[in-house]
C-alpha cells in the first residue's frame, strides 16, 4: 500500500478528509497506514536540488562538527546530555543523510526523521546563536519538516492542524461566523462593565487592526474581552477584520508551505481591504513569528514586509504605557517576585526584548530575569507544534525540565507568559512537576492594575 | 625536485587556491535566494549590511560572543590556533626573503622566537582539538576521519617547517616534506571544509542579514551574538 486513507501525501483541503483523520482516535489508523508509505525518490530529490542552495548546502557541508551547538540546545540539556541530541549529530543524521543519499531514503529513515523533526527539535533557533559559522539548525529542521510533510511523513495533529488552515483558514476550525459571533457575544457580556465598549467589525480605516489565535475564540474568549477593553480603556479606534483574523499558523509547523501562503494572504487581504494604519496581533508568539516575519515571503513580498507596519501586542502595550494611553495604579503593580518568559518566536527571531523589560517596568516591583534569557533564553519546551503532539507527549515533558529549573532559580512563582505557546508549556510543566507557580498573560494582569479614567467607569 | 615543488607544483597550488576561493564566493552569493531563504536581502541592504557587520566583527573578537564566553577554554584554543595559523606562514622571515627574492617584495617579519612560539602554539592547539574530539561525549559523536584528516592537513605545514628549519633530521627531506604539505594546504583550502578561510566570513555576513533585516534586525539595536 503506498498511499493510505489517511496517511497519504495529498495535503487536507476538503471537511471530508478533515472529518475522516478526526474520527481516527489518536491517529491509530494514520501511524499503522504510516508504515506503509511509499517514499517518491524522485520527488525528493528534486525538490532537494531546486530548494537546496547556498545556505543550507553551506550549513550543512562547513559544519566543523565542533560541538558549540550541543549545550545550546534545551533538549540535550535535559536529556542529561545524551550525544545524540546535539543539535549538529540530529541534523546530519536525519537532513544530512538524505542529502548525501542522494534522496535515496526508505519508509524507516523517513518515520526516524519525522521523531527527530518533530520531537527533538523545536525550530527555537537557539543553536544558531552558538555555532560560529551562525548554522541554524533550527532553520534546516524547519526545511526538512517540508520535505517531510511533502511526502506524508508529518505527525497525525500537524496533518489536522494544516488543514483546517487550508479549509477555514483558522486552527481548531473555527469558521468566520464563529468569530464574529464571538466577537458580539463578548461584547455584550462585557458592555455592562464598560460602558461604551465597542467590538467593531470591519471598520474602515482604524488606526488598528486586531488580530488573533483562533483558540481565543473556541477556549478563551475572555482574552478577546480583555484585549477590547484595553483598547477601549486607551482610546484606540480598533477594529477586527470578519475575515482574516487568524495569526496562528499550524501550517508553518507542519512544513506546509502551500497552507502557509493560503494563511497569511487572508491576513494581508483584510490589511488591504480595511486599510487600518497598522496591525496587532494577540499574545502569541508563533502567530507573529508566521504572519509578520515569515508571512511576507510566503507570500511573495519582495520587502519582506507585511502591507501595513505589524506589532506584537507587548510592542503595543509597551508604547501604550510610554505614551500614557494605559496607566498604571502604583498600589497595584506586582509586588511578588515576577519572571518573563521569552518567546523564541518575537525576542530571539523577533528583536522584541527590550520592549518586554520595558513593560515589566511598568507593572513589577520585583521583576527576575532567567538566565539565561532575552534572546539566549530557552525554549519553554512546547514551541514549534510540539504542545499538541501526542505521539511526542513524553519527549515534551522531559524537554520541560530546563525550562522548570530556570524558573526555579528565580524564585519568582508568577511567570508572565505572553505566548500561547509558553503559557501551555508553563502550564503544563506545573501539571507536570507541580513547583506552585502561576502563569499569565499580559492582559489580565494590566486589567487589574490599570487606572480607569473617570468618564469609562461604569455607573454606581 | 625542490625547482619542481617549488615551480610549477607552486604555481598549481596559489592557482587552485586563489581561483578556487573565487569560485566559491561567486557561488555562494549567487545561490542566495530571497525567497528560499526568505531573507529580502536586496530590498533592506542597510539593515543587511550592519548585521552582516555586526554578525562578523563580534565572532571576530576573542570572548565577543555569549557563547565564546560559554565555552571559555576551547575558545581561547581556537583562537590561539586561527592566529598562529594565519601569521605565521604570512610573516615569517623566510617566506618573505624568497618572496623578495621571487617578486621583489616583502611584507615585515616575524621574529625567530615570535614565530617559533607561534608554530608551538597551533601544533599544541591542534593537539587539544584532537583529544578534545575524542573526550567529550558530543563532540565524538560528531567526529568523523574527515575531520582529523583536514586538520593534520592544516597543520602539517607547521611541524614539518618547524623540522626543517631547526634542522631536526635530513634537512632537505623535510624543507620538501614542508613545501608540499603547505601546497597542500593551499589546494585543501577552496575543496575541502577549510574553506571556512572564506566561508566563515559569507555565512556569518548570511546568518547576520538574516537576523538583521528579517528576524528583528529592524526593531532591536541587533542581535546581541
Amino acid at each position: 500500500m503506498p498511499e493510505g486513507l489517511l496517511c497519504n501525501k495529498t495535503p487536507v483541503d476538503t471537511v471530508e478528509q478533515l472529518q475522516a483523520l478526526l474520527a481516527d482516535k489518536s491517529g491509530k489508523q494514520y501511524y499503522d497506514e504510516m508504515l506503509q508509505l511509499e517514499v517518491d525518490v524522485p520527488a525528493l530529490w528534486a525538490t532537494l536540488q531546486k530548494t537546496l542552495k547556498s545556505r543550507l548546502r553551506t550549513w550543512l557541508s562547513l559544519c566543523a562538527h565542533c560541538g558549540m551547538c550541543a549545550d545550546s540546545c534545551f533538549f540535550y540539556l535535559a536529556n542529561d546530555r545524551d550525544p545524540s541530541q546535539v543539535p549538529s549529530y540530529k541534523i546530519q543524521a536525519t537532513l544530512g543523510e538524505m542529502v548525501r543519499r542522494k534522496g535515496r531514503v526508505d519508509n524507516a529513515f523517513m518515520r526516524d526523521a519525522m521523531d527527530a523533526a518533530y520531537s527533538k527539535c523545536t525550530c527555537c533557533n537557539r543553536c544558531a546563536l552558538y555555532c560560529p559559522f551562525g548554522i541554524d539548525t533550527g532553520v534546516m529542521f524547519s526545511y526538512l519538516r517540508g520535505l517531510l510533510f511533502s511526502q506524508g511523513f508529518v505527525p497525525w495533529e500537524m496533518k489536522i492542524g494544516s488543514g483546517m488552515h487550508r479549509i477555514y483558514r483558522a486552527q481548531m476550525d473555527v469558521t468566520s461566523e464563529d468569530w464574529v459571533e464571538t466577537c458580539s457575544w463578548m461584547c455584550d457580556e462585557y458592555q455592562e462593565d464598560w460602558p461604551g465598549l465597542e467590538f467593531p467589525v470591519d471598520k474602515p480605516d482604524a488606526d488598528i487592526i486586531y488580530t488573533v489565535n483562533a483558540r481565543e475564540v473556541k477556549h478563551y474568549p475572555e482574552d478577546l474581552a480583555d484585549a477590547a477593553v484595553l483598547f477601549h480603556l486607551a482610546g484606540e479606534n480598533w477594529t477586527v477584520p470578519s475575515k482574516g483574523w487568524e495569526e496562528t499558523s499550524l501550517a508553518m509547523f507542519a512544513g506546509d508551505w502551500a497552507g502557509c501562503k493560503q494563511q497569511v494572504e487572508e491576513v494581508y487581504a483584510a490589511m488591504e481591504r480595511l486599510k487600518p494604519k497598522r496591525m496587532v496581533v494577540t499574545e502569541c508568539g508563533h502567530a507573529y513569528r508566521a504572519t509578520v516575519i515569515e508571512g511576507p515571503y510566503w507570500a511573495g513580498r519582495k520587502s519582506g514586509k507585511t502591507p501595513i507596519d505589524s506589532f506584537h501586542y507587548v510592542e503595543w502595550v509597551a508604547e501604550a504605557l510610554r505614551t500614557g494611553k494605559l496607566k498604571i495604579d502604583p498600589a497595584k503593580k506586582i509586588k511578588e517576585p515576577v519572571t518573563y518568559q521569552d518567546s523564541c518566536n518575537y525576542i530571539r527571531n523577533g528583536g522584541l526584548r527590550e520592549y518586554a523589560r520595558e513593560i515589566m517596568g511598568y507593572i513589577a516591583e520585583d521583576f527576575r530575569e532567567m538566565q539565561p534569557c532575552g534572546e539566549h533564553n530557552f525554549c519553554c519546551g512546547g514551541g514549534g507544534g510540539l504542545n499538541g503532539i501526542g505521539r511526542y507527549r513524553e519527549q515534551r515533558n522531559i524537554g520541560l525540565k530546563v525550562k522548570r529549573d530556570q524558573i526555579l532559580a528565580t524564585g519568582a512563582k508568577l511567570v508572565v507568559t505572553p505566548c500561547h505557546n509558553c503559557w501551555d508549556a508553563v502550564r503544563d510543566l506545573e501539571e507536570h512537576f507541580h513547583i506552585g507557580i502561576r502563569w499569565s498573560f499580559l492582559k489580565p494582569l494590566l486589567l487589574k492594575m490599570v487606572i480607569v479614567p473617570e468618564h469609562l467607569r461604569p455607573e454606581e | 625536485m625542490y625547482a619542481f615543488v617549488t615551480g610549477p607544483l607552486a604555481w598549481i597550488a596559489f592557482t587552485v587556491f586563489f581561483v578556487g576561493l573565487i569560485v566559491r564566493a561567486v557561488w555562494y552569493v549567487r545561490g542566495l535566494d530571497w525567497r528560499l531563504d526568505r531573507v529580502s536581502y536586496g530590498v533592506n541592504a542597510g539593515y543587511g549590511l550592519r548585521g552582516a557587520l555586526r554578525s562578523i566583527v563580534r565572532w571576530l573578537i576573542p570572548y565577543g560572543t555569549h557563547s565564546w564566553r560559554f565555552y571559555s577554554g576551547y575558545t581561547a584554543i581556537i583562537f590561539i590556533f586561527h592566529i598562529g595559523l594565519l601569521l605565521t606562514p604570512v610573516f615569517l622571515l623566510a617566506h618573505n626573503l624568497l618572496l623578495e627574492e621571487r617578486w621583489g617584495v616583502r611584507l615585515p617579519a616575524l621574529s625567530e622566537a615570535m614565530a617559533d612560539t607561534l608554530t608551538v602554539a597551533v601544533l599544541i592547539a591542534a593537539v587539544a582539538i584532537l583529544l578534545r574530539r575524542f573526550a567529550l561525549p558530543e563532540v565524538r559523536i560528531l567526529t568523523k576521519c574527515y575531520d582529523i584528516l583536514v586538520l593534520l592537513i592544516a597543520v602539517t605545514p607547521f611541524w614539518t617547517g618547524f623540522l626543517a628549519y631547526h634542522q631536526v633530521g635530513p634537512y632537505r627531506f623535510w624543507l620538501i616534506a614542508h613545501i608540499l604539505a603547505g601546497e597542500l594546504l593551499l589546494v585543501a583550502i577552496p575543496l575541502t571544509k577549510l574553506s571556512h578561510f572564506l566561508l566563515f566570513f559569507l555565512s556569518r555576513a548570511q546568518i547576520g542579514m538574516d537576523f538583521g533585516i528579517k528576524r528583528g534586525g529592524m526593531k532591536s539595536k541587533g542581535m546581541q551574538w
